[in-house]
């Protein structure tokens, strides 16, 4: 009889033949992740003059599967910043995490409220710094070859209070400008953004109730042909004042006529 | 106290043959001598006070807090020796976030009392330790509503079997007192330090147990009380500082935070007014006593 603790547990050698023990073996390459198992799509964000317009959709994917209907990927921090976040969703779950337990160290030290500058204490925590931790922490982890397989966009104020949009990709590149979007939206929704926001000045002339109606837009049109879409989406809006996060919105006005004119959509009659 | 120099108060871990621990005794000496900590549990929230000594003029105003955050919605005031009482302070941030690192969701305030009071009864068992020279008073706010889950992204079913039910509630404000030896005892209000004989008196008139007081009128107790408490002391000057905790519904959003300097300046102009109004009372009943 074997006793050695490799056999613990193990069909006997000598009735089924030799164990296959392989997996065992320490030696040989650490697997990473690969590839993304429940995904989110698209994330579109524009600036306007007081501040940023943030969106996405509601679903997660499994592979082609409309898996999740009920998942919230934007997230607000700090009372400040809104992070809207596609691609894997168990990495935007451990990045939820991480933080809010920055959030919460951050609330061990949080300024007096009788401060001498009298006023609401300035957020540490703001998009800006938390972009760029965001964007090094990604960096970090692509550079393990064990990357979070996220493409963010984080909204909110920079250090002057001035609208703040950057996205942060899996591999740590960081992009910033008037209007941004990720996955299909970067080639669906980019276009649309840009014809309202092409420039930094023409965002600032931008009013809130424009800039949202210019996301909504782009969500709708996203629902029109991305196929891993949803029509309920969250939509926030992030301001001096704070962040208007609406969760369970829907998709209004939708029309299908289009469609008719495309081959492949519906029954084919020729 | 008899059995001093009889060896037994020498070291920790040595019982006196009368069954005493006099390490743990002296501990609380030194928490007696401390500035006055309170804490009043109140219907919708938790309030926090305490009387922080000015021990030199070139301290600047509202810095040096005494009161300190463990977690989202949950807070620590200590009375005695201040460096013992930044280590528990330590020690319950990360009790806090180890909580939250294995499920994934706050730490219920008695949990934190039960973890830390551990902890101080642990410093009372060796010889190579001395105990905890604080007493220590933890308050939290446990959410009423189901609350999400760290990170979590979805609610689950909105209809059927493992739907959320609706009007349940759960949790509430807790407040907790834990001491030298490691004992902790839930409260409805406590109050520990130099001036805990007045203030504890002051708590008992208050209706707590009952109908419970608002966290506003909470607000204006703790800082009357810790007027009171300091009026044995008065050559000394102090500052108040005080913090508070509601649900997700009330004012500080389920967080615990400290309270804005209008609405406690308003309470301690109302502590001021009553402490004069006391003293104007009892200077007639001398007068009256005189003229009999």
């Amino acid at each position: 009889m074997d006793h050695r603790p490799q056999a613990w547990g193990r069909p006997r050698d000598d009735v089924y033949g030799a164990y296959d023990a392989s997996f065992m073996n320490p030696n040989g390459p650490n697997q990473a992740t690969q590839s993304p198992i429940v995904t989110g799509t698209s994330v579109v964000a524009i600036k306007f003059s007081e501040g940023v317009v943030i969106a996405a959709d509601n679903l997660a994917s499994y592979g082609s599967l409309a898996r999740f209907t009920d998942v919230k990927r934007l997230r607000t921090f700090a009372d400040s910043t809104v992070i809207g976040f596609g691609g894997d969703v168990s990495d935007m779950q451990y990045l939820d995490r991480h933080l809010t337990s920055l959030a919460i160290d951050e609330s061990y030290s949080a300024p007096s409220l009788d401060s001498d500058a009298g006023g609401p204490p300035k957020a540490r925590l703001n998009a800006a710094n938390l972009h760029k931790y965001l964007a090094k922490l990604l960096y970090a982890r692509r550079s393990k070859f064990d990357p979070l397989w996220n493409h963010l966009l984080v909204a909110g104020l920079d250090d002057d209070d001035k609208p703040f949009l950057a996205a942060a990709d899996l591999l740590g590149t960081t992009f910033s400008a008037p209007s941004l979007a990720t996955g299909f939206g970067s080639m669906l929704a980019q276009p649309i953004m840009r014809r309202f926001a092409p420039d930094e000045e023409a965002a600032a002339r931008l009013t809130r109730e424009q800039a949202v109606d210019v996301v909504k837009q782009c969500m709708k049109v996203l629902f029109y042909r991305d196929a891993r879409s949803l029509d309920s989406y969250s939509i926030a809006v992030v301001t001096k004042d704070g962040v208007d996060l609406k969760e369970n919105e829907k998709l209004e006005n939708q029309s299908w006529a289009f469609a008719e004119r495309i081959r492949g959509y519906g029954t084919q009659t020729a | 106290m008899t059995s001093i120099g009889t060896g037994y108060d020498l070291s920790n871990s040595i019982f006196s043959p009368d069954g005493r621990n006099f390490q743990v005794e002296y501990a609380v000496k030194a928490v007696e001598n401390g500035g006055t900590s309170i804490g009043i549990r109140c219907k919708d929230g938790v309030v926090l006070a305490v009387e922080k000594v000015i021990a030199s003029k070139l301290w600047r105003p509202g810095a040096n807090k005494r009161i300190a955050t463990i977690d989202r919605h949950l807070g620590a005031v200590y009375s005695g020796m201040i460096p013992d009482g930044r280590h528990f302070v330590d020690r319950a941030r990360d009790e806090a976030r180890a909580w939250r690192d294995t499920w994934k969701s706050p730490i219920p305030t008695a949990d934190l009392a039960s973890r830390m009071g551990g902890y101080l009864q642990a410093y009372t068992l060796y010889s190579s330790v001395r105990p905890f020279g604080i007493t220590a008073i933890v308050a939290g706010f446990d959410p009423s509503q189901p609350s999400p889950v760290d990170g979590e992204v979805g609610r689950g079913p909105s209809v059927g079997p493992g739907g959320v039910k609706e009007g349940l509630t759960h949790g509430g404000p807790g407040l907790y007192m834990i001491e030298p030896s490691g004992l902790y005892w839930g409260y409805y209000g406590a109050a520990t330090g130099k001036g805990r004989q007045a203030a504890k008196a002051e708590l008992e008139k208050l209706d707590l147990a009952g109908e419970g007081i608002s966290l506003e009128q909470g607000v204006k107790e703790a800082a009357r009380i810790i007027y009171v408490a300091h009026d044995d002391n008065k050559d000394k000057e102090f500052e108040l500082e005080m913090s508070w905790i509601s649900d997700v519904d009330g004012p500080t959003k389920g967080r615990h935070e400290e309270v804005p300097r209008a609405v406690r300046e308003e309470a301690e102009r109302l502590a001021k007014k009553a402490l004069d109004d006391d003293d104007e009372e009892e200077g007639k009943k001398d007068d009256e006593k005189m003229e009999e």
